[in-house]
């Protein structure tokens, strides 16, 4: 293409679109969000005389269900950013619940630990095969989907494990007096899980390397960067956030049970990264993208319940939203100047 | 093979009205291309090219990378849309061509750089491909194959319809696309640098393939930069400069200066620069010693000093890249010994090497270089936010006043550091390549052809920036293809064939830097020949 740009008054149109489309990207989904939150409202309204989605109490509901989900999608955020995938967020969660219940049994808190270790090391054990080995992300995780749901089962010798005097219940079920409000920790972790997860993408240099890596792998390593460093980090991070989905979890029930506990739990997390806005190839999205991914995931199925919508319709409403999404991630991609 | 007597009738056509050009005023165009213009966001592509074609002409189009021919072609291939108010006429008739189908059923055929084969199918079902021959609902293989064979034995293959593409060689397999060309009775066709991969006897028998496609009436447009093949081939030459139309020379008229001064469009006298003196010490920075992979690069030796520019030639394959990213610990070594300032160095990945003070400029800036999607202030900044930060915190505020600094030390024309690198010229994206290795502040640099895709303004001004970094003793290794650029600017020339460094011209060889002498020993041809 040609240089005809010289001098600096006909560029300034294309920074301005530029602006425009960084900003259209980073506020993502958030108006279908807020139109769903409408539509579910006057639905409400028409259908059953009473709008009973928009209340301080059904809204917190909404939060806490998106809360584990929105813990699995930052993490799942961090790998779809390098351009990988990780099916095997659901499996280390129950892996995670078991073990957390098991050694809190005996060691009371230090469960939490246990089961945020046992995360780490699965996750670790996925970017190991990744970076070292150079074997594709799916089918890496797709194996240890697999495995490590028999190893939840294994753990908890394929029974639900319980504690009824649990000690860190109050992480599923307690809430934090914050001023006048108080606010469920479900909500208080996940929202600074994001936050957390935020300062790394967008304030650290591990952050840059990560965008680098799912933007041009090649152009990574040519440039310095030890790709094989952020990819573990990426599966790290993502195996120690389903540990402590797995913690949330298990605080919630006060048991785990390994065959059962967050089946599919990869499918909505991948589906909120989506939503998100987030490249399927890696390079491009943002965390705050995720957070309205998984609100959105939750409101449809908190919308869809209060609607009197049946569980079976409430499925295909959701993978018609995930394939939607998609469709939204190719158009984006096509309106981005790749010259 | 050529019978003259085929050559430009067509009967059937009525004279053309208002052929301007001097060429084969007896016959009508068979493609008329006016008034075409193509923007792109923040740039004009194109300006109101024009471009006539006559049946049974081989019709060079020439330009500078960046000039627009591609472009031109995308939008004659439908891959491209024109603005408004670009009137194509095909056969006199004006036409829309909306897509590749449509460029497809209109008779236009494009033979691109990259071959568009699918390596793992036969040569016959390449040629049918998205035509497949049916009988019933069933794949008639067999009449594929028997379709093909004539064609395949008219253009001399050598080869069979049942071969699979991938086990061809890249001069085969652009015979395969010339024989989907003629099977979809295609009359104009495009070739885009067709000899680049070839060897010379590759390139004559293509040729021979082309002189008799132009006998039987097709109409070729053959894109290339190299002056003695347009020489050979074409009827007629056309020159676009910076996505401008500047005329069509006649065969008679043709003559290389004519030429480069219609594509350059002013004189090359100051256009390299060379005003860096090698340092009188010389200080040796980089010494390589029979470096190789036991692969394709055998052995590769050189010495590169403080304050010089240091050409590496040869030919395309003969292991220059792969040797420049042994030293940098791109991949890994099996023999030999790097040596930076007196020190023996074995890089194991591309960060040692940026930590002792090499950078390499990838060849392919799209794909190995930039990050895309990613801003210009992060692509600038991205070997060095590390230093920058403090404990793994990015230091935002540095970081843009830097790549601030190194938008105006390069001139990179931006509007700003925030803008994504994906939507800047060929030119510019290179800049802020380079303004990348820079701040690393390194001693030396291996700049893999670093003018590849840029246009000429912004070649001479990576010209001028390689010097400046000659004069403050840096030591600069420039792997080129282009002989004039490496001519112009090196101070010495390695020259490599086969995998290994086979000599040097310049310095204190007193062998004269020109093309011929560089071409001699990347040939393996005595001199005199070369130059005979």
């Amino acid at each position: 293409m040609s240089e005809i740009i010289s001098d600096a008054k006909p560029i300034r149109r294309p920074e301005r679109r530029a602006q425009m489309r960084s900003f259209v990207r980073s506020i993502g989904m958030l108006p279908v969000l807020i139109i769903l939150g409408i539509l579910i409202q006057l639905g409400g309204i028409y259908f059953t005389g009473e709008g009973r989605f928009l209340t301080w109490q059904n809204l917190s509901i909404v939060a806490q269900q998106a809360s584990i989900n929105a813990v699995l999608a930052a993490g799942m955020t961090f790998v779809i950013l390098t351009g990988g995938i990780d099916l095997s967020v659901g499996s280390i969660l129950a892996a995670a619940a078991v073990v957390g219940l098991l050694v809190s049994q005996t060691l009371g808190d230090l469960g939490i630990l246990a089961a945020l270790i046992t995360g780490l090391i699965i996750g670790l054990g996925n970017g190991l095969l990744i970076a070292f080995l150079r074997l594709p992300p799916f089918i890496v995780t797709l194996g240890s989907l697999t495995a490590v749901r028999g190893l939840a089962r294994l753990l908890g010798n394929d029974t639900t494990v319980f504690n009824a005097d649990l000690p860190f219940a109050f992480v599923g079920n307690g809430a934090i007096q914050i001023g006048p409000v108080s606010v469920p920790w479900l909500i208080v972790i996940a929202f600074l899980v994001i936050v957390l997860s935020w300062l790394i993408l967008r304030r650290t240099v591990l952050g840059v390397h990560i965008y680098a890596v799912g933007g041009n792998e090649a152009a990574a390593r040519l440039s310095g960067i030890k790709v094989w460093a952020v990819l573990l980090f990426v599966y790290g991070i993502s195996g120690l956030l389903a540990g402590l989905g797995g913690v949330m979890q298990a605080a919630r029930l006060y048991a785990a049970n390994g065959l059962q506990l967050g089946q599919s739990y990869e499918l909505d997390a991948i589906a909120a990264v989506i939503l998100g806005g987030t490249s399927f190839v890696g390079g491009i999205g943002s965390i705050w993208g995720t957070l309205i991914g998984a609100l959105i995931i939750a409101v449809l199925t908190n919308g869809l319940i209060l609607l009197g919508v049946t569980d079976v319709w409430q499925y295909i409403a959701k993978g018609a939203v995930i394939i939607g999404a998609v469709a939204l991630d190719r158009y984006r991609l096509r309106g981005s100047a790749r010259t | 093979m050529q019978d003259p007597t085929k050559t430009h009738v067509r009967s059937d056509q009525p004279t053309a009205p208002g052929a301007t050009s001097a060429a084969m005023p007896d016959v009508a165009p068979i493609l008329r291309m006016r008034n075409v213009s193509k923007t792109f966001p923040g740039v004009k592509a194109l300006r109101n090219v024009e471009l006539t074609i006559y049946p049974g002409e081989v019709h060079a189009l020439m330009g500078e990378n960046g000039a627009g021919k591609s472009t031109l072609m995308k939008i004659l291939s439908g891959a491209y849309i024109p603005d408004p108010g670009a009137d194509i006429q095909i056969d006199g008739q004006p036409v829309h061509i909306t897509g590749p189908l449509a460029a497809k059923a209109l008779g236009i055929a494009i033979i691109y750089q990259e071959l568009a084969l699918a390596p793992n199918l036969t040569v016959a079902e390449n040629i049918y491909l998205g035509r497949e021959a049916r009988n019933g609902p069933a794949i008639d293989r067999a009449a594929m194959f028997a379709g093909c064979n004539d064609i395949l034995t008219n253009l001399g293959a050598s080869f069979g319809p049942r071969t699979l593409v991938g086990d061809l060689s890249i001069a085969e397999q652009q015979m395969v696309e010339v024989a989907r060309a003629i099977h979809a009775k295609s009359r104009i066709l495009v070739m885009d640098e067709p000899t680049t991969a070839l060897s010379s006897r590759e390139t004559q028998r293509l040729f021979q393939v082309i002189l008799r496609l132009k006998a039987e009436g097709l109409a070729i447009i053959y894109i290339s930069h190299r002056m003695a093949e347009v020489y050979e081939l074409a009827e007629r030459v056309s020159v676009l400069r910076d996505g401008g139309y500047v005329g069509t020379l006649d065969r008679h008229q043709v003559d290389p200066e004519s030429i480069v001064r219609m594509m350059v469009g002013r004189d090359l006298s100051s256009f390299y620069k060379k005003e860096h003196r090698p340092d009188a010490a010389r200080t040796p920075v980089l010494a390589v010693q029979n470096l190789g992979d036991g692969h394709r690069v055998k052995s590769g030796s050189f010495t590169l000093h403080a304050g010089e520019v240091l050409g590496l030639a040869g030919l395309v394959g003969a292991g220059r890249t792969e040797l420049a990213r042994l030293i940098y610990g791109a991949e890994p070594r099996t023999t030999g010994t790097v040596t930076l300032l007196g020190k023996p160095v074995d890089f194991r990945t591309p960060a040692e090497a940026i930590d002792a003070g090499i950078v390499y400029l990838t060849e392919d800036r799209k794909a190995q270089g930039l990050f895309l999607d990613m801003t210009v202030g992060d692509n600038i900044n991205l070997g060095v936010i590390g230093r920058d930060a403090t404990a793994g915190w990015l230091n935002r505020v540095r970081a843009r006043l830097r790549s601030l600094a190194a938008i105006e030390a390069m001139a990179i024309r931006v509007p700003g550091p925030e803008i994504a690198v994906g939507t800047l010229s060929g030119g510019n994206q290179q800049k802020v390549l380079l303004s990348r290795l820079l701040e690393t502040q390194p001693k030396v640099l291996i700049l893999d052809e670093p003018t590849r895709g840029v246009d000429i303004g912004a070649k001479s001004e990576i010209y001028r920036i390689i010097d400046r970094l000659a004069q403050t003793g840096a030591a600069v290794l420039v792997i080129s293809s282009e002989l004039p650029e490496i001519v112009g600017i090196a101070d010495r020339v390695v020259v490599m064939r086969e995998g290994e460094t086979r000599g040097e011209v310049g310095g204190s060889t007193g062998v004269s830097i020109t093309e011929e002498s560089i071409m001699a020993l990347a040939t393996g041809v005595a001199i005199d020949k070369v130059a005979a």
